[in-house]
């Protein structure tokens, strides 16, 4: 029973294609996986923008929204109807475009930004035997399509003849950039362990258990630094706060986007969020066991159910993130990707290749775990040598 | 040849003819990112995951934001009134096409490529062979390479760095930052103790 609840929407799918004459199965088998994609993760996203509304302003003491319910009926669902005004809002905005700009490369900025975030979802295990594209060098596609994130960045601010919009754009593909690096480097250690870039091997490698535990990457010494390098590098990555400069509303606006109105400006909005979801996911599949569940004793609940609550629960700490920390200068972000999160990636790497080879038993776990936590402590210390932290002084008014 | 080549194959002339004879530069260069692209689906089309994915992550996420960083930093956005075409365009064609007959010469004629008649099964390689090959026959090569840019960066980074030689005059300014910054704490309590006194 629990195996059929668990296999519903691939067996759903499979009934749906016995319809289908032979010849254009493959192409409607393709549909179906793009109109699953295209409705599930903008429906995530609407939810999201509530939840982080309402998350905020819990954080901030108020009470964020909580008006709009079904419309015509007096149902609120403490406003969890709040993104369908919104939508409707961007949907009939004027859409103002500034005489001076760039009139083919500013309309194409916000479909570059999307077409590659959805691309990216192709190869995301959502659960078990729920990958659409399932081919060997699936962790390389992602990050392909990743790279061309930055390119549509470019184009918007340059285009906008804006020069918050330009700043904007520079602070965001330096951060990109940046951070990227060591993004993919802490994802080569899970690829040196696994021996492949297929994701769905990957979660395979993954799926196993000792004393009722998963064998899920967090759990060893390189699998932890690799994920909290992962995590940091995709707040990043997302433009999220602490990292979000290029958007910077107090200083620059909004950054890139400033000039965009109407319905492009909601095509950034949603292809920044459904960028988050993407990298979150990838970080799950890579380090969180993908579609597995954390104990044996769990497994009767369905793949997808896992693969979207784990979703989920780093949705909220991304949001608890921002409404917690302040925004970083640009100096302490470059230091910090450079400085810190580039020598740990690498040396994370070599403590994953010593727990490749050396034997299973306990001595592994001390040797890694002693290394990384040496080059941690003198990494950070580093970091922290040439900030003359002094005793803080304060000034009243009075 | 398969539909799919040729409209690559079309898009992907058409961007480089684009990234050749538009006026802005900055429209240059983001045809040249589409250029890019479209050869990297051509290596998809031919079944080749690896390159087309690093032809991706390489050219179009990084050295096309190099181009147009370059762009940006180097000279205005300003259109230029210049003709499109440089002065020695013909001599330009003359000596593409020449290389082009090399190259062309050069593969035909190479003893890697099997002969015609078993050239319709393509060569099955996978990323995890690429790398195998990569560190067991050709690792000399790799480290080479590293090693060649490794230099380049370090290169760089001389090139960037401040001369220590003409700064008399900026490390007399250092000097009295220096010095300033070292007056404003004490400015500060006396300020503050002021303000405290006066209470």
């Amino acid at each position: 029973m629990a195996d059929k609840i668990d296999q519903i929407f691939v067996t759903l799918k499979a009934l749906l294609l016995g319809y289908v004459p032979e010849a254009l199965q493959p192409l409607v088998s393709g549909l179906l996986s793009v109109l699953l994609v295209l409705s599930v993760f903008p429906g995530i996203f609407a939810l999201v923008t509530v939840i982080e509304r309402k998350g905020l302003g819990r954080i901030q003491n108020r009470l964020g929204p909580n008006r709009v319910g079904i419309p015509f009926t007096k149902i609120r669902l403490c406003g969890f109807g709040q993104f369908i005004p919104d939508g409707i809002k961007s949907l009939t905005k004027e859409d103002v475009v500034p005489r001076a700009a760039d009139k083919v490369v500013h309309y194409l900025a916000p479909i570059v930004m999307l077409v590659p975030v959805l691309l990216a979802y192709a190869v995301l295990p959502f659960g078990r035997h729920m990958t659409i594209a399932d081919f060997d060098a699936g962790l390389l596609f992602f990050f392909a399509v990743g790279g061309a994130v930055e390119v549509s960045v470019f184009m918007a601010g340059w285009s906008s003849r804006n020069k918050y919009s330009l700043l904007g754009a520079m602070r965001a593909i330096a951060q990109m950039i940046s951070y990227e690096i060591p993004l993919i480097l802490s994802a080569v250690t899970v690829v040196m362990i696994v021996g492949s870039l297929n994701l769905s091997e990957i979660v395979q490698q993954q799926n196993a258990y000792t004393h009722g535990l998963a064998h899920w990457f967090v759990f060893t010494p390189w699998g932890l630094v690799g994920f909290l390098l992962f995590f940091i590098a995709s707040l990043a990555e997302s433009n999220r706060c602490p990292f979000d400069l290029p958007e910077a509303e107090s200083e620059i606006i909004a950054g890139y986007f400033t000039e965009y109105s109407g319905f492009k400006f909601a095509l950034f909005f949603l292809g920044e969020y459904l960028g988050m979801f993407a990298i979150i996911g990838l970080g799950i599949t890579l380090f969180l066991g993908g579609w597995t569940s954390p104990l044996a004793a769990l497994t009767w609940i369905p793949s997808y159910v896992w693969f979207f609550g784990k979703l989920a629960a780093i949705v909220f700490v991304f949001i608890w993130i921002r409404g917690t920390l302040p925004r970083l200068r640009m100096d302490q972000l470059m230091n910090l990707a450079w400085k810190f999160m580039l020598p740990l990636a690498l040396i994370n790497i070599v403590v994953a290749a010593i727990w490749h080879f050396m034997a299973v038993d306990w001595p592994r776990w001390l040797v890694c775990s002693a290394l990384i936590f040496g080059a941690y402590v003198v990494l950070g210390r580093g970091l922290m040598k040439h900030q003359k932290l002094g005793k803080r002084t304060y000034r009243f008014a009075e | 040849m398969s539909l799919s080549l040729i409209i690559l194959a079309f898009v992907t002339l058409l961007a480089a003819s684009a990234a050749m004879s538009l006026r802005n530069l900055v429209h240059c260069a983001l045809a040249l990112a589409v250029t890019f692209a479209g050869l990297a689906a051509l290596y998809l089309n031919l079944d080749a995951q690896f390159v087309g994915f690093a032809q991706i992550l390489v050219y179009v996420g990084a050295v096309a934001i190099l181009i147009v960083f370059a762009i940006l930093l180097t000279r205005s956005g300003d259109t230029p009134n210049e003709a499109v075409l440089a002065p020695g365009w013909i001599s330009g064609i003359a000596i593409s096409a020449g290389v082009f007959t090399v190259l062309g010469w050069a593969v035909l004629n190479s003893k890697a490529l099997p002969s015609s008649g078993t050239l319709s099964l393509a060569p099955a390689a996978t990323v995890k062979d690429i790398g195998k090959v990569l560190m067991e026959q050709y690792v000399l090569p790799l480290e080479v390479i590293g090693l060649l840019l490794t230099a380049a960066m370090i290169g760089a980074v001389v090139i960037a760095l401040k001369e220590p030689s003409k700064s008399s005059s900026s490390r007399g300014d250092e000097a009295q930052i220096k010095k300033t910054e070292q007056v404003e704490p004490s400015h500060v309590g006396s300020y503050v103790g002021e303000k405290k006194g006066a209470a």
